[in-house]
């Protein structure tokens, strides 16, 4: 049974509570998840029967008040993202994307029948959300995007396409950013089966195969009045959601780096090589194990920082930025390491290495690149925006 | 139905354990525990009769006050109220103190049904649960690996697990106690809306002192210790087969592995 590391015995540290909600996620991963994922992630299917599993359980919204979601704190929050994405990036993403970036703007942008339409449902896994910002030519910089919500009567006419959307075709709703009359960009409701609206999964990732990315078309797709989540206010509202998502990676890179970290330290030591010694006696072997630990050490503490003052309302969007450019680097890098320290078993999906080696590539890219974050942490140092 | 099940808070499994400086008990501080591992599959079986016939579910604990987590835990996995005895350590490593103390307890709540472990991980004395029946003057039955019930929840007929494989079937009326076996049922995972409402639930403690029972020990712990690994090894010479005979002859009547 896999016991987490904790090198710097920061344990004590969580509450009961918070400890018990890590247990439930690690015992579900392990029961649920870790058996079925290799096979999933093989043939590119979403574990789509886990959905409703890790709603009763309370996983989905984790973190939001009222609505049948479970109010834990943003600590709680980010063991549960961590301990998903030790099982596998995919299901964590879900979890990200339908929490903090489908519940999170309903909760926080949205009206009171809005809310009470869809956040009972969302929270139980009776319906499933996706989030549209990026755009075929628009990723790094959405603040440019091409699609257009022209007021029509008392409703929108929507026109554009968004690109690489989490969940999409299995969405029953779609929060959906685009340009409106007075140049500003807001969010929408878009229900699955509006006319003029089509998502078409994309096929052959090499990355989050057990996640369906789409792309999302909108045709003279018409929606009504209500379908406007009328507190956004500008791209500042949907870079609101981003912050809380990203959040949520940098605890979950922690998962997917603890569980390449397992499988190298087991293997090292039991790998034999030379003399008759496990590949665990080499000083270069010692090095990267060292690395490894010593970088996820680092990231839990950083985590653990961010969601104490995220709780307190403290946490700043680029102290975010901060720990997902951060976490998701090392994690990327230690998923490198492991799959070298096992050689070639490092590619066959006989461990979860290579699996999270590829995962981890699209986790580095999505919710703002790694390099992105690199110029919202200069201009934050600097006062300088470089981005352009 | 009102079913009090008995939980013991032991430390984790797989823990590397270290001797206190006067070798009477292990060193305590910075070690994890958890809710004694038959105890879970208890409370399970407590918390499904509850599902079919409706009730209470009451957790019933003898233990230090850091005792106080397995019961939180109980609670979040669904019981609806848990009772503490706290108690000093040296008082409660003899099973019928524990046994006597479960009793006075028992007796204030009156259930239909009384659940406990087979065994506890720590002492493993696996007396508890008895001692209990016996001092209520209740039909038990241990080892349980399955329970039914009738409609209307006044008797019961169980599965106990007997040597090689065997499974003898009782009947039992109720108000009665089961030690239960793990593997019994699936333990289900203490949900996020459980682990919140669990802070709300109730949670008396209940003095050692005022059960009256201090000066009752029989058992006394004298010294624990790890056992002296002796490694023997020899070499059989000779012919392969006569090697191959010799260590088959050892199997069989040395190691006693044939
Ligand atoms: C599997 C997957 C799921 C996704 N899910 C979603 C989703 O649910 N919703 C959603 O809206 N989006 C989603 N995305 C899209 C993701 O957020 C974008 O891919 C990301 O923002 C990067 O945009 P891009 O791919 O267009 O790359 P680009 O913006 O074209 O960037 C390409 C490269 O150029 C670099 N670059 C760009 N601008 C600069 C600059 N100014 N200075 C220096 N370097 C720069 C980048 O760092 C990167 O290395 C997903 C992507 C993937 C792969």
């Amino acid at each position: 049974m896999f016991k987490g590391y904790d090198f710097m015995n920061i344990d004590p540290l969580f509450s009961d509570e918070e400890k018990m909600v890590r247990r439930t996620v690690r015992d579900f991963v392990e029961d649920r998840v870790l058996p079925i994922i290799e096979k999933h992630n093989r043939e590119a299917t979403f574990p789509i029967h886990l959905v409703k599993e890790m709603a009763q359980l309370g996983f989905l919204g984790a973190n939001l008040q009222g609505y049948g979601c479970a109010g834990m704190s943003n600590v709680c929050y980010g063991l549960i993202m961590q301990e998903l994405e030790r099982g596998d990036s995919s299901l964590r993403s879900f979890a990200s994307v339908q929490g903090s970036l489908v519940m999170y703007p309903i909760h926080t942008f949205g009206s009171k029948e809005q809310k009470q339409r869809w956040l009972p449902r969302l929270a139980a896994g009776e319906a499933i959300g996706c989030f549209g910002l990026t755009e075929p030519d628009f990723g790094s910089n959405p603040a440019g995007m091409l699609t257009r919500a022209h007021k029509s009567g008392d409703g929108y006419v929507l026109n554009g396409s968004k690109a690489w959307i989490t969940n999409g075709n299995v969405a029953d709703i779609a929060v959906v950013w685009g340009r409106c009359d007075d140049d500003k960009i807001r969010g929408f409701l878009v229900e699955k089966e509006t006319p003029g609206f089509e998502a078409r999964e994309y096929k052959n990732k090499w990355s989050l195969r057990a996640s369906v990315t789409s792309e999302l078309m909108f045709h003279d797709c018409r929606v009504s009045g209500d379908a406007l989540l009328s507190g956004t206010d500008g791209l500042r509202s949907a870079l609101m959601c981003l912050t809380q998502a990203r959040y949520s990676i940098a605890w979950g890179a922690v998962g997917a780096a603890m569980a390449c970290y397992h499988s190298a330290l087991e293997w090292a030591l039991q790998r034999k090589q030379f003399s008759n010694k496990p590949i665990a006696s080499h000083q270069l072997v010692q090095e990267k194990l060292v690395w490894m630990l010593t970088e996820i050490t680092k990231a839990q503490l950083l985590c653990y920082h961010l969601g104490r003052l995220k709780d307190q309302g403290r946490a700043t969007s680029a102290q975010v930025s901060l720990g997902k450019r951060n976490n998701v680097y090392v994690a990327l890098e230690v998923a490198r390491m492991a799959r070298d320290l096992l050689g070639a078993n490092g590619i066959v999906d006989d461990y979860p290495v290579f699996r999270h080696m590829c995962n981890l590539e699209t986790v580095k890219t999505y919710e703002g690149t790694h390099d992105i974050h690199t110029l919202v942490l200069g201009q934050e140092i600097t006062g300088i925006p470089a981005f352009e | 139905m009102k079913i009090v099940t008995c939980i013991k808070q032991v430390p984790e499994k797989d823990t590397r354990f270290e001797l206190n400086t006067e070798d009477s008990w292990i060193k305590e501080q910075d070690l994890t525990y958890e809710i004694n591992e038959c105890d879970e599959y208890a409370l399970e079986e407590a918390l499904r009769l509850k599902e079919k016939h409706g009730g209470e579910v009451v957790l019933l604990s003898v233990g230090s006050d850091l005792a106080e987590r397995a019961l939180r835990r109980g609670l979040a996995l669904g019981a609806d109220r848990a009772i503490l005895i706290v108690a000093p350590r040296e008082e409660i490593s003899d099973p019928l103190m524990v046994a006597r103390a479960l009793r006075a307890q028992a007796q204030v709540e009156q259930p239909d049904l009384i659940l406990t472990g087979v065994r506890s991980d720590d002492h493993a004395f696996a007396q508890t649960g008895t001692m209990l029946a016996e001092l209520l003057h209740w039909p038990h039955a241990t080892i349980v690996m399955k329970v039914e019930t009738d409609e209307v929840g006044k008797t019961l007929k169980v599965q106990r697990e007997l040597e090689a494989g065997l499974l003898e079937e009782v009947a039992l009326a109720l108000p009665a106690l089961l030690t239960i076996q793990q593997g019994i049922n699936q333990v289900r995972y203490a949900s996020l809306k459980g682990i919140m409402t669990a802070k709300k639930k109730e949670l008396r403690r209940v003095d050692w002192i005022s059960l009256g029972l201090s000066g009752g020990k029989k058992i006394q712990i004298e010294r624990i210790g790890f056992p002296k690994s002796e490694k023997k090894f020899e070499i059989i010479g000779g012919s392969p087969e006569h090697a191959a005979a010799v260590l088959v002859e050892k199997m069989k009547k040395e190691m006693k592995i044939l």
